[in-house]
């Protein structure tokens, strides 16, 4: 590799550059400024806007960058990267919005120049993973995504619920990346490579014991299954949702899962794949039967979140028990295998994206106000809160997947995938989860509106910008609900992976 | 005399990540998961030198090590500031008692 290419390759990665830029402007004038901090959110957003720009330039773009050796590169830039990438900026724009205005980040006024460089540190990583080609790359930028959320889960140092999250996070998720490493090493060991492209082409060409693939698979699922929170790996989720800042938890529920399930589908995709047919389905190879592990681990994180959500009294924590179902749910776009099934996912995360942070975003203006997240204190606060009750209840629904929301479309998408498959048992399964998920979401919108309560309660203060704010999320959930052409052309336009 | 061939290394390795799985189930005071989390990340650098010798995969096992051990580092920062940071608000550090936060 000649200095040369070095460079004019640096001009693909030019998103993850303004992200490092933009992390290494915010740490100097933190230091400039001293104890001002005004300045800190608007760099943020600026750096994140010349990184959404950067990004959309990029669509269309399709190349193998930083080549370690002829066959093989650190990096695919294609359309799949890139709009995984779009997700996590517009999420990451959200997430600055909601830091100004929740009470516990206001809280840490003279550390706000940690803050903000932290999520950018979590950004930078989560670019590198969702289009990196080779699995240290995989591994290290991770890390580097895991290293950040570790310290922000536990940002407030005085609370010691935040405390407890971060803790419980650093040791599941160290010992999850220790696990990952070591399936990694297995395949170094098999393969002698660690490039997805070149495993591929190896595993097709020769046969390795299956015993010891299907072990150093499993090993690495179980990396990217932390991420996502599957289950048997979302033992973190509650806890750490519970008790993280909010705006860190609705950034870890979307921006996170997101990375994490296009590094899951990346790898499984690219790695195993022998052959796409024409109607979108692919033939993985005869050596790990990754169909049956898939649906096992999504049927098993959906159920479980589901039923587990149904007798939570925190708001929070019911939260994280439904984006442990939700991503029970995304898992079956992988199961299906098939190219329908990532679309049906790409169109889930952007719908997933407004429904979830809005619901976390009411939260944590209701708990400004009133400092809890018990649903018990949430009865009779519609009237106290109409514009923003209205706007629960639109997520709330969105997030069952009732028309004329956009979670409706979300989950259509998902289940034309699963009966194209033929997998109608699986489908059942997936109807009758949702029918459970109705009662733990509706139980909050019947304690708003249906439950009398003695006393009247006082109106709620609630920022005008705030208000605008949640119409933000709000109003796209029923336009996509009804018109939702553009999503799905967006998502069949961004399936392009590298390299097939 | 004994040959000391990859599954030597092999053994070790795989012992040594048993140990540090046994370590993070078993152990309650939190520095000592943390050693367990150590263990089975030097485990895995273990095998990818022991593969890139005996494999004649060049240098890149070793390249490899060095990266983990640099995050080894790091992530043993980090996680011994939060240990830390909950021995000052509860002034206890076992991971059995620190349980606000459950069902």
């Amino acid at each position: 590799m000649n200095i040369e290419q070095l460079i004019s390759d640096l001009f693909y990665i030019k998103p993850e550059i303004a992200v490092a830029v933009t992390l290494v402007v915010i740490v100097v004038v933190d230091l400039i400024m001293g104890k001002n901090k005004k300045a800190l959110p608007f760099i943020s957003l600026v750096g994140l806007l010349i990184a959404g720009i950067l990004v959309v330039q990029q669509f269309g773009t399709a190349k193998f960058v930083f080549k370690t050796s002829i066959n093989s590169s650190l990096m695919a830039i294609d359309n799949f990267g890139s709009y995984f990438k779009i997700i996590v900026v517009v999420s990451s724009i959200f997430i600055v919005f909601f830091s100004l205005s929740s009470a516990e980040i206001k809280s840490t006024y003279a550390r706000h120049g940690e803050y903000y460089s932290l999520i950018f540190g979590m950004i930078l990583g989560m670019f590198f993973m969702v289009s990196a080609a080779d699995l240290i790359l995989i591994y290290l930028s991770m890390e580097l995504l895991s290293l950040s959320s570790y310290v922000l889960a536990g940002f407030v140092k005085n609370s010691i619920r935040n405390s407890e999250a971060s803790l419980k996070y650093v040791i599941y998720g160290g010992v999850s990346s220790g696990i990952m490493l070591f399936g990694i090493s297995i395949i170094f060991g098999l393969t002698g490579s660690t490039n997805l492209y070149e495993i591929n082409s190896l595993i097709q060409a020769q046969s390795f014991p299956s015993i010891t693939l299907l072990l150093a698979g499993l090993f690495i699922i179980v990396g990217f299954g932390f991420k996502i929170s599957a289950a048997p790996f979302h033992f973190w989720t509650p806890d750490v949702y519970e008790g993280a800042p909010i705006p860190i938890t609705a950034f870890l529920s979307v921006a996170s899962k997101a990375a994490g399930f296009a590094v899951l589908i990346r790898f499984i995709k690219v790695v195993f794949v022998d052959s796409v047919d024409v109607n979108g389905f692919w033939h993985l190879i005869n050596v790990i039967d990754w169909k049956s592990i898939i649906i096992l681990l999504s049927i098993l994180t959906m159920t479980l979140g589901n039923f587990a959500a149904l007798w939570q009294d925190n708001l929070k924590r019911m939260l994280a028990y439904s984006s442990i179902a939700h991503a029970g749910y995304m898992l079956l776009g992988v199961a299906v295998l098939s190219n329908e099934g990532i679309i049906a996912i790409m169109i889930y995360f952007i719908v997933y994206l407004f429904m979830n942070l809005g619901a976390f975003f009411v939260v944590m203006l209701v708990a400004n106000e009133i400092g809890s997240e018990e649903i018990d204190d949430y009865k009779g606060l519609g009237r106290s809160i109409p514009l923003l009750g209205v706007a629960l209840a639109i997520f709330l629904i969105s997030l069952v997947g009732l028309p004329p929301t956009a979670g409706f479309i979300a989950k259509v998408a998902l289940f034309i995938a699963l009966i194209d498959a033929n997998m109608i048992v699986v489908l059942v399964i997936t109807i009758l989860n949702t029918v459970v998920s109705v009662y733990y979401y509706i139980r909050i919108l019947r304690n708003l509106y249906l439950v009398k309560v003695d006393e009247e309660r006082p109106m709620l203060r609630i920022n005008f910008l705030n208000k605008v704010f949640v119409l933000f999320l709000a109003v796209p959930l029923i336009v996509f609900g009804i018109y939702f052409t553009p999503i799905i052309d967006f998502a069949k336009y961004s399936l392009n992976i590298l390299g097939l | 005399m004994l040959h000391v061939g990859l599954t030597h290394f092999l053994v070790i390795s795989i012992a040594l990540f048993s140990l540090g799985l046994y370590a993070v189930v078993t152990r309650k005071n939190a520095v000592m998961v943390l050693m367990g989390i150590e263990l089975i990340l030097n485990s895995a650098n273990i095998n990818f030198i022991a593969f890139s010798k005996f494999g004649n995969f060049g240098l890149q096992g070793q390249l490899i090590a060095l990266f983990v051990i640099v995050l080894a580092a790091a992530e043993a920062a980090v996680a011994l500031a939060i240990v830390l940071n909950i021995y000052k608000t509860l002034a206890n550090i076992n991971v059995d008692e620190i349980d606000s936060l459950r069902d």
